[in-house]
């Protein structure tokens, strides 16, 4: 590749976000606009990665390379395979969406909102772009800056607490990462390379010490069941837009970290380990679900229920086989874009009424007829309802981890009737019954906010009826990287045995 | 000394950083007591001044000059460079700080350069005897400048604590001294290093005893605990000025002795003094981040973060090894750019007589008021925490980095962990300055000093950040060559 799309990727929002500093801090409409712009630049500039991306190999592709700290044997390394090239859509999509949900969510210091979010977009794209362990924990604890601050200054009541809380719950999940980044640094060959690090016999006990050190940061991150209390906070207190980017890209990061480093680099402690993730998983997703039943506000509710959703993703991961793999990945982007979507519908929603509470909503459906369906729609593909996204992702997971395991399966499975059960007791709660009379005379969606569902309520449906579009990016990468952690003799075997189901 | 040194003009070469600044020095005090009027002149007479110095520092030949007092090499030409950054920064903010605090300034500037001079000395010694000349005339200027608002009764409080605490530590590392001149019969540090080599002095229960003393009046010096009682309440009393300064330039001065006399030395105690030091690092970093979490003040929180910032840097010390040293050199150079920069910010807030803004309290709001002010303290107190993409990761990472590799996997673990904790207080700022609603409107007032202060510790945060392989390679240059 001549150019250099990457980078481009990463610079063009930080740059944006810089510009946006030479219009004069009254002109909020003109930031508003820039941000648009720069965000839509953006989305655009990833579509061709899409195109011309080689989906019949398991090599990184767009790669850049350049000498950074030559002391350390430091890169600016770039690259993206199957699996990332899906999350730097995803994420360039979000953005755009967030832009236009704080349009007029946002009042105050809007031109540092702006930045924020425009910095966080690029810190984001290069966690998913670097092929340099250190490059990565760079874009990694960057993003924790911006993403402080648009929680603690533009979130609810109880926001400083929140933020306060993911800080330091992140933070220290990251430097021990960091140690065992030093510690696999001097047992990898003194480089920082992730493709030369994968592939190396390290012994099983050092193996151990890393996949712990690793599980810390991501762990964190996903939020897997027992250092999860951070996330509902987070994601209650955080205006709109960062509820949604914290749903829909943040915390899959933790995922994406255990594909990229845990899974490849460390495949004896993986298999090792793999009864006790699948485990957690499986606690996960149970107690967030039965969590989300007891739950009277809105935005916790989603929140708890993306604990439970992303112990599906981590099931998937951690059956370690074709199915289980896709699925879980196939979920992350699922999740994100419903989750997501859900949040961009409550912060909609929000704006006009300023609580959160389940209780003071009710009959809705009679009010605000569009919005009803719109959020009908994504709470069944939240739900897994066959023709939705949801549906393909789950299946996938629960197929791989019977496989597997087969009681984690059946455990797992009752996680998708609390699931059915709470979502749509909530939308029970929220559209039908009488008409709240705090709610008479809502305004109807206006035309900004449903150009902001609409992509969603398509992708939802493409997503659910066309898997392939989506899971042919996978195949050849997730095989390469179940080659790594099985050995690549049983690589082929695994491959032809189950083959792709979608 | 047995040897005749012949002292020619030619001899005096490698000394001429030096005898410019005392030149400057006396011109400064000069030129404010028979030309008052001109008294703006003299920051910007300090700043030329160091700048000159630092040129022919950065262009003098490696050289063991008066019979090996005196050295040039590489390790005291990056010392000597942080030592003179810090003076240049303290003057450009002071130029800011005299116009609001009405300090003496003739003197001011003259003791700060003299000190400086100290400084460069300690960097340089390669004898005991010239180690100790520096160090007590580093010391004695800022006991004066400790006490300079001679009416503030914090102020003279500070100094006399100063003062005594000093002298008590200059009395132990004497004592230490005495001890290794008596064992080895020389003064020279490397032919200590030699003698011990030499001889079975390695078992000998009084070098053990000196190298103790020694250690602890260091530790005095760059006031590592359990020997930083005083800091808090000196680094609280003294003009803040004056505590910028001690911060940065008199503690990478310290580190100087610190590192020339371990590992020059006595490299063969490594097994005494490494372990040694670990545990005080530790402890430094406990101490100062954990007591840092429950103050009020600004500047007594940053004097308590600079007492955990010690801890970091003795990381790079304890290894023992080129890179744990080049770790801390380059640590110390950063961390003098966020540390002015951090009580740059607290200088413009606390500009008012009765000095109430050094509270916490007055940061409230300060980005609705002040953007600028307010985005710059964020960087700073990131980069104070070890945040990417700031120089502070850099610093950190590779001080972690080397410990890690001396083999110190405790050490590290914990250093991270008491890292998580600091970043409790430095989002504090942030958070008081971003997510509160401020107090007053009070405008913020930048001098030309300040501003380029500001602007030279953004510059160099970011930038070594962002591209931090120069400083690292020329550090590492330096150290080994």
């Amino acid at each position: 590749m001549s150019i250099p799309l990457l980078s481009a990727l990463i610079f063009l929002p930080i740059l944006g976000g810089l510009s946006l500093l030479a219009v004069p801090r009254q002109q909020t409409a003109t930031i508003r606009q820039m941000a648009l712009i720069v965000s839509l630049l953006e989305f655009c500039l990833s579509l061709p990665l899409l195109l011309l991306f080689d989906k019949t190999t398991p090599q990184m592709q767009f790669v850049e390379f350049r000498p950074w700290i030559r002391a350390m044997d430091i890169n600016y390394a770039l690259g993206i395979d199957g699996i990332s090239v899906l999350f730097v859509l995803l994420t360039t999509l979000i953005i755009v969406l967030s832009v236009l949900v704080s349009w007029e969510a946002i009042k105050d210091k809007v031109q540092e909102f702006y930045i924020a979010m425009l910095l966080l977009e690029g810190a984001m794209i290069g966690v998913f772009c670097a092929m340099d362990f250190f490059l990565f924990y760079i874009f990694w604890e960057a993003m924790l800056i911006p993403m402080f601050l648009i929680i603690g200054v533009w979130g609810g009541p109880n926001r400083i607490y929140a933020t306060v809380k993911f800080f330091l719950y992140t933070l220290v999940g990251s430097l021990l990462m960091l140690v065992g980044i030093i510690l696999l640094y001097q047992n990898g060959g003194q480089t920082f390379d992730i493709i030369e690090l994968s592939g190396q016999p390290y012994p099983l006990r050092l193996q151990l010490i890393l996949f712990w050190a690793f599980f810390a940061a991501f762990a964190v991150k996903v939020p897997m069941w027992t250092v999860h209390t951070w996330l509902p906070d987070a994601h209650t207190e955080a205006p709109a837009a960062g509820s949604v980017i914290l749903a829909a890209v943040l915390i899959k990061m933790g995922a994406y970290g255990f594909l990229r480093f845990s899974l490849p680099i460390l495949p004896d402690a993986t298999q090792a380990m793999m009864v006790p993730m699948l485990v957690l998983s499986v606690i996960a997703i149970v107690y967030g679900a039965v969590i989300c039943l007891a739950q009277t506000d809105l935005k916790r509710l989603v929140a708890y229920s993306s604990v439970s959703h992303m112990g599906f993703v981590t099931l998937g991961l951690f059956a370690l086989n074709q199915r289980g793999l896709e699925g879980g990945i196939l979920q992350m982007i699922n999740h994100g874009l419903v989750t997501g979507a859900l949040f961009l519908a409550i912060g909609m929603i929000y704006e006009r009424t300023h609580t959160r509470e389940i209780a003071a909503y009710g009959g809705l459906a009679t009010t605000m007829p569009v919005f009803a369906g719109f959020f009908l729609l994504f709470t069944l593909a939240a739900v897994g309802l066959p023709g939705t996204n949801g549906f393909v992702g789950e299946f996938l997971i629960l197929l791989g981890s019977f496989e597997r395991l087969p009681w984690t399966a059946v455990v797992a499975s009752s996680g998708l009737i609390l699931g059915a059960w709470y979502m749509l007791w909530l939308y029970q709660r929220i559209f039908f019954n009488g008409v709240n009379e705090n709610l008479h005379g809502l305004a109807e969606l206006n035309l900004r906010e449903i150009l902001t569902l609409a992509p969603m309520v398509l992708l939802i449906f493409w997503i659910g009826l066309y898997p392939n579009a989506l899971l042919s990016y996978l195949h050849v990468s997730v095989t390469h990287l179940l080659d790594q952690v099985h050995g690549a003799n049983l690589g082929p075997a695994i491959g032809s045995t189950l083959g792709p189901l979608f | 000394m047995t040897e005749t040194v012949a002292v020619t003009w030619a001899s005096m070469t490698p000394v001429l950083p030096e005898l410019l600044l005392i030149g400057i020095a006396v011109t400064l005090i000069g030129l404010d007591l028979f030309a008052p009027s001109q008294r703006q002149l003299l920051p910007w007479l300090t700043v030329i001044g160091c700048l000159a110095a630092l040129g022919m520092v950065l262009g003098t030949d490696p050289v063991s000059a008066f019979g090996g007092m005196f050295l040039t090499d590489g390790y005291a030409m990056v010392f000597k460079t942080i030592c003179l950054l810090g003076v240049i920064v303290t003057a450009l903010m002071s130029e800011h700080f005299r116009s609001v605090a009405g300090m003496r300034q003739g003197e001011f500037y003259s003791l700060m350069v003299l000190s400086l001079v100290g400084m460069m000395l300690m960097a340089s010694a390669g004898d005991l005897m010239s180690l100790y000349l520096g160090l007590e005339l580093m010391a004695l200027p800022i006991y004066c400048l400790v006490g300079l608002h001679k009416r503030d009764r914090r102020t003279s409080e500070a100094a006399v604590k100063y003062f005594l605490m000093g002298s008590f530590a200059s009395a132990l590392l004497l004592f230490g001294m005495s001890l290794l001149y008596g064992l080895t019969g020389t003064t020279g540090i490397e032919a200590i290093g030699e003698m011990i080599a030499d001889t079975q002095l390695i078992d000998s229960p009084v070098l053990v005893a000196a190298l103790a003393l020694l250690l602890a009046g260091f530790c005095f010096k760059v006031a590592v605990a359990p020997f930083h009682l005083w800091t808090p309440d000196v680094y609280e009393g003294a003009p803040t000025i004056v505590t910028a300064f001690m911060s940065v330039a008199a503690k990478a001065a310290g580190f100087a002795i610190f590192g020339r006399v371990l590992l020059m030395g006595v490299p063969q105690l490594y097994d005494q003094w490494g372990p040694v030091l670990a545990v005080l690092a530790v402890l430094t970093m406990a101490v100062g981040n954990v007591t840092a979490l429950c103050q009020t003040s600004l500047k007594r929180m940053l004097a308590y973060s600079a007492v955990a910032h010690a801890g970091y840097a003795l990381l790079g010390l304890l290894a023992g090894t080129a890179e744990g040293l080049t770790a801390t050199v380059s640590y110390l150079f950063i961390y003098l750019f966020m540390n002015l920069g951090a009580f740059a910010i607290l200088m413009l807030l606390a500009s008012g007589p009765d000095r109430l803004g050094e509270s916490l309290d007055e940061l409230r709001g300060l980005a609705g008021r002040n953007p600028l002010a307010a985005a710059l303290m964020l960087v700073f107190m990131f980069s104070l925490t070890g945040i990417p993409p700031t120089a502070g990761f850099i610093g950190k990472f590779y001080l972690l980095k080397a410990a890690f590799t001396a083999g110190y996997t405790t050490t590290v673990v914990l250093a991270v962990l008491f890292s998580a904790i600091s970043a409790y207080f430095y989002l504090r700022v942030v958070r008081f300055m971003y997510m509160n609603e401020p107090a007053d409107d009070r405008v913020l007032r930048l001098s030309p000093g300040m501003s380029a202060a500001l602007g030279v510790c953004l510059l160099a945060v970011i930038g070594l950040g962002l591209f931090p392989s120069g400083l690292l390679d020329w550090a590492a240059a330096a150290i080994s060559g």
